[in-house]
């Protein structure tokens, strides 16, 4: 039986030389958390399931940094890294495939081009393609909308794009079912309402979109604790929790957060 | 020492080159069928259909007979595994080397496909490839199809995904793996250093 994964994201400010890692609070306020390749390393030795590389700088110019940060990982880190930003063309996607990546998520350019998901899949697989969704909580119904039962009401998720800076009016769980048939692997999805929180994942979100998409979904926003862990993989079919700041700040780490799962049934790679 | 990682054409060969170099195990990249000559051990990787992979492959193929034949050790990954059987139901129509009896089949409706993920490996014949492995041992899979032997004896280790699924195959020379030991951490690793200390001795 497949595991349940816990992977750390690296939020990457790739504007100073060999980047750095930082960490935002519901999508703004910025703290600084490390060097890319040596917070890999670490979490590696922690027993990270997957690493996640994320440039929120995003633009062209700095893409031969993230790169060099993906190369210098690869040579001693030997899980799976997904890397993304601003990836919009398979060129791109294959310089960061060459550097040693395993699979590229998409996010904007992928809302705004939604074939990019097929280009890419088609010439590397489904399973190295990643969409991710950065889902916000909308409590104004409307028709034609997917809506969500939750503890506030009834509601439905609108997709942003531009790390959390603009809204598309686009519905997130048609879209993340559409993204699946385009050939996306998996979805790496986040909820604007509790990224940054300390409150626990969104967990109506996250079982809506589990129970929508036949592939596996990474939930993630709000993870302060292993029990925020262990409620979305008890409530849920989460495939994997994804989390920064808990293992950034030294509050846990990802083999005392493991011990705990496993001692209370959840199967992860100990 | 020198072991060489076949260059097919399918795919990123980064992830095994930097596994086998951290491992001490001084990997070379060929591109033609005569570089496997010089070679003390092969890696077959793989990924991408089996049909492609088959037709990518067809001109190392006598190479590699050759070279499994004189008793290198050799070690296939992933789709480098399922090239080893006749057929796959991927390609119907497409030989595969045909060194393992019987053909690679679709993981079962009712499972996530492609099975991508780590999965504990259940061992069944304690081959030297899997010393300081044991069972529950996790390794990462990515894969939609597995191999089945008609001689049920070839298998070294199974998964279950819905199904046993064929995880590992040793026979003679030859060990080869459906996993990704260059993407599964330390028992990933040690899987390799096996394979490194298999040519040194």
């Amino acid at each position: 039986m497949l595991a349940r994964r816990i992977i750390p994201c690296l939020d990457c400010d790739l504007g100073v030389p060999g980047g750095r890692v930082v960490k935002g609070i519901e999508f703004k306020q910025i703290r600084y958390a490390g060097v890319p390749w040596e917070l890999a390393g670490q979490y590696y030795e922690d027993g990270a399931d997957e690493i996640v590389f994320l440039d929120i700088t995003a633009s062209h110019e700095r893409r031969e940094t993230m790169t060099s940060v993906i190369k210098k990982t690869s040579q001693s880190v030997f899980v799976p890294l997904a890397v993304g930003g601003g990836i919009n063309s398979v060129e791109q996607a294959r310089e960061v495939f060459n550097a040693g990546a395993d699979k590229i998520t998409v996010n904007t350019s992928a809302l705004k081009r939604p074939e990019l998901i097929s280009e890419i899949s088609d010439r590397y697989g489904n399973q190295a393609v990643v969409l991710a969704i950065d889902a916000k909580r909308r409590y104004t119904l409307e028709e034609g909308r997917q809506i969500v039962e939750t503890e506030q009401g009834p509601c439905w998720f609108e997709c942003s794009f531009y790390g959390g800076r603009q809204f598309t009016g686009i519905d997130a769980i048609a879209w993340a079912s559409r993204a699946v048939s385009l050939g996306a692997g998996e979805i790496l999805l986040t909820s604007m309402d509790r990224d940054g929180t300390y409150d626990g994942f969104d967990i109506p979100l996250t079982g809506a979109v589990a129970k929508r998409v036949k592939v596996p979904v990474i939930a993630s926003g709000g993870c302060a604790s292993p029990d925020h862990m262990l409620e979305v993989f008890k409530k849920t079919d989460a495939s994997a929790a994804l989390a920064a700041s808990i293992f950034h700040f030294g509050e846990w780490n990802i083999r005392n957060v493991k011990t705990y799962l496993n001692e209370r049934g959840v199967n992860v790679r100990i | 020492m020198a072991i060489v990682i076949v260059d097919y054409g399918m795919g990123n060969l980064f992830s095994i080159y930097n596994a086998l170099d951290y491992v001490g195990g001084n990997p070379r990249i060929v591109r033609d069928p005569e570089g496997l000559d010089g070679a003390d051990g092969i890696v077959v990787p793989g990924v991408g259909a089996f049909g492609s992979c088959m037709s990518q492959l067809s001109r190392f193929e006598s190479s590699l007979l050759r070279n499994f034949r004189e008793g290198k050790p050799m070690l296939g990954i992933c789709v480098g595994m399922q090239v080893l059987f006749e057929e796959s139901e991927e390609s119907p129509g497409a030989a595969g080397l045909g060194w393992i009896g019987g053909k690679v089949v679709r993981l079962p409706d009712g499972v996530m496909i492609p099975q991508m993920g780590w999965n504990g490996l259940s061992i069944k014949r304690p081959v030297e490839m899997l010393d300081g492995i044991s069972d529950g041992d996790m390794f990462y899979f990515v894969h939609s199809y597995y191999g089945l032997p008609k001689d049920r004896s070839v298998i070294a280790a199974t998964t279950e995904h819905g199904v046993e699924v064929t995880a590992a195959v040793s026979k003679d020379n030859l060990f080869a793996t459906q996993f990704h030991p260059e993407k599964s951490g330390a028992k990933g690793l040690r899987i390799l250093e096996n394979f490194v200390r298999s040519i040194r001795c």
